[in-house]
């Protein structure tokens, strides 16, 4: 079964603490992602660029409607995602929590959408 | 016992085991609900005329593997009707069905699915007891005073996360099992309390929910006879559930522990829950229930209310609020506290609690009774009332309101 792992936090809010910098260090993410290529779990990955560089679109009455920013002005922005080939809820939230970001904000996990549900 | 009583009985008795052997064989929660449900109408109609079967539990799961067959052929052919269809032969639908003595008992698969995490708690509450207590619909609903359709728009909606958002059906691993159990627990002891705390309410129900609870942990302790928290708590719901008859008068009103009667406990649960509590303390693994369990035996066992001994309960709730220093703990430490070694020093301690149990009516309800018993009548009568304005459960406010009438009653 597919996982969507999405990723969200306070943009503004990095690590700030010696320990949260290492916590959240380019290796940890890399070390994950290995972690997760070795189990046979990763289907594919990314991370988004900020909100600031986000565009909305709406289609209304046949006319294309541009505006700046996100969808939903929220406290937390979504910063990527994993994508996860699992074979049960149980799998997906372990490797959820073992996401870096879990421990600033928050991973949502949803499976992919089918057409039996 | 008439027949059909004889039959609803044996349903809800079977209603659990029959339903967990029936997912673990189909892989399909819904699917098993609904022809578990179609066995059921089935069977009232075969037994009412036949009798219930030597084995009515194998009778139902036989008749339930062919409904959910006859469900999955009328459902157009998907895919996986294959998983059943190729399983095991079927007997033909008129003969008696063969019956295997032997249901694997999957049930604690089955309550580990109703109580994941992953699903909200009023779900977990729900569905454990619409599944492995088989209760109705109504019948839930009745118990949480909530309507029908929500209840089973609830149930619905946690039945199909299960299925489409891959909640697994088994016992977790060991790294999983202690966050896991610890939440099943919750669940059961929640059922044990809406049963025994709130008063409104349909009581018959309510007494069924203290006992469904007790049943659930029995089985719970009988699968994974090495927890010791499991032990725990189904002492302690015991313990609790001997001063039932004793906890409400006859005109409905609460009594409390001090004033009870205890001619009126149940002395074969006490017996029971104490038998239980030294079982799981002789598996060395101390936790809460046990510690809340070793209190309230203690109480069981004291004749009087004078003879109760608050060193030892005192001295328990000391290890409890290590364990769980939750705002009850902390406030019936400080009256244990008050009641064993001075009144005046429980009080002081309760009173250092104000600032974060401002809004908590228990403190203001035990604040109340330790001024009362140290002639502090003022005192006391300002925190029962400030406990009655917060207190939301009608008859325990009715409680205070007597205790407030008594004793602004003494003082005119």
């Amino acid at each position: 079964m597919k996982y969507m792992l999405l990723m969200y936090a306070d943009e503004s809010k990095g690590p700030q603490t010696p320990e949260e910098r290492e916590a959240h260090a380019p290796e940890t993410w890399y070390a994950l992602m290995e972690e997760m290529k070795a189990a046979g779990v990763l289907v594919s990955n990314n991370g988004l660029s900020p909100v600031a560089n986000a565009t909305t679109v709406r289609v209304r009455e046949g006319k294309a409607l541009i505006t700046d920013g996100p969808f939903a002005e929220t406290h937390e922005q979504l910063g990527g995602f994993f994508l996860l080939n699992c074979k049960d809820l149980d799998e997906a939230l372990h490797w959820a929590a073992k996401i870096p970001s879990a421990t600033l904000g928050s991973i949502e996990v949803r499976p992919l959408w089918s057409p039996d549900a | 016992m008439s027949a059909t009583t004889q039959i609803e009985k044996t349903f809800r008795e079977e209603h659990g085991r029959v339903l967990a052997a029936l997912i673990g064989q189909l892989g399909d929660f819904e699917l098993a609900q609904d022809a578990l449900q179609d066995a059921l109408v089935n069977a009232l109609e075969r037994w009412q005329m036949d009798g219930v079967p030597r084995n009515p539990g194998a009778w139902l799961l036989t008749v339930a593997k062919r409904r959910a067959i006859d469900r999955l052929r009328h459902s157009a052919p998907l895919e996986r009707n294959a998983l059943v269809l190729d399983s095991e032969s079927i007997p033909a639908p008129q003969e008696e069905p063969e019956m295997d003595d032997s249901i694997p008992d999957e049930r604690l698969k089955l309550m580990f699915t109703c109580c994941h995490p992953a699903l909200a708690l009023e779900a977990q509450v729900a569905l454990t007891l619409h599944t492995l207590g088989g209760l109705s619909t109504p019948e839930v609903a009745r118990a949480f005073l909530v309507s029908e359709p929500t209840i089973a728009q609830r149930l619905a909606r946690a039945r199909k996360k299960i299925r489409d958002a891959g909640i697994p059906y088994r016992v977790p691993p060991v790294d999983l099992l202690p966050e896991r159990l610890d939440a099943l627990l919750a669940v059961i002891y929640l059922i044990f309390n809406e049963g025994y705390v709130a008063t409104s309410g349909d009581s018959l129900t309510r007494q069924e929910l203290c006992g469904e609870a007790i049943r659930l942990c029995r089985i719970l302790v009988d699968l994974l006879p090495g927890e010791a928290e499991a032990r725990g708590l189904l002492a302690l719901m015991l313990l609790h559930d001997s001063r039932c008859e004793a906890r409400l008068s006859a005109q409905g009103e609460l009594v409390l522990l001090e004033e009870q009667d205890r001619t009126l406990w149940d002395s074969s649960k006490i017996q029971a829950g104490i038998t239980i509590l030294d079982s799981a303390i002789a598996l060395r693994d101390p936790g809460p229930y046990q510690v809340q369990a070793a209190i309230s035996a203690l109480h069981a066992e004291a004749p009087t209310a004078a003879a109760t001994d608050w060193s030892q309960i005192a001295m328990l709730y000391d290890t409890l609020a290590q364990m769980s220093p939750s705002m009850v703990v902390k406030v019936n430490r400080a009256v244990a506290i008050g009641m064993a070694r001075g009144l005046q020093e429980g009080l002081k301690l309760l009173l250092s609690l104000e600032d974060q149990a401002e809004n908590f009516y228990p403190y203001h309800a035990a604040c109340a009774d330790l001024s009362r018993r140290t002639n502090q009548r003022e005192a006391a009568a300002d925190a029962y009332q400030r406990a009655i304005e917060l207190c939301s459960n009608p008859t325990e406010r009715a409680y205070l309101q007597r205790c407030f009438d008594t004793l602004t009653d003494s003082v005119k």
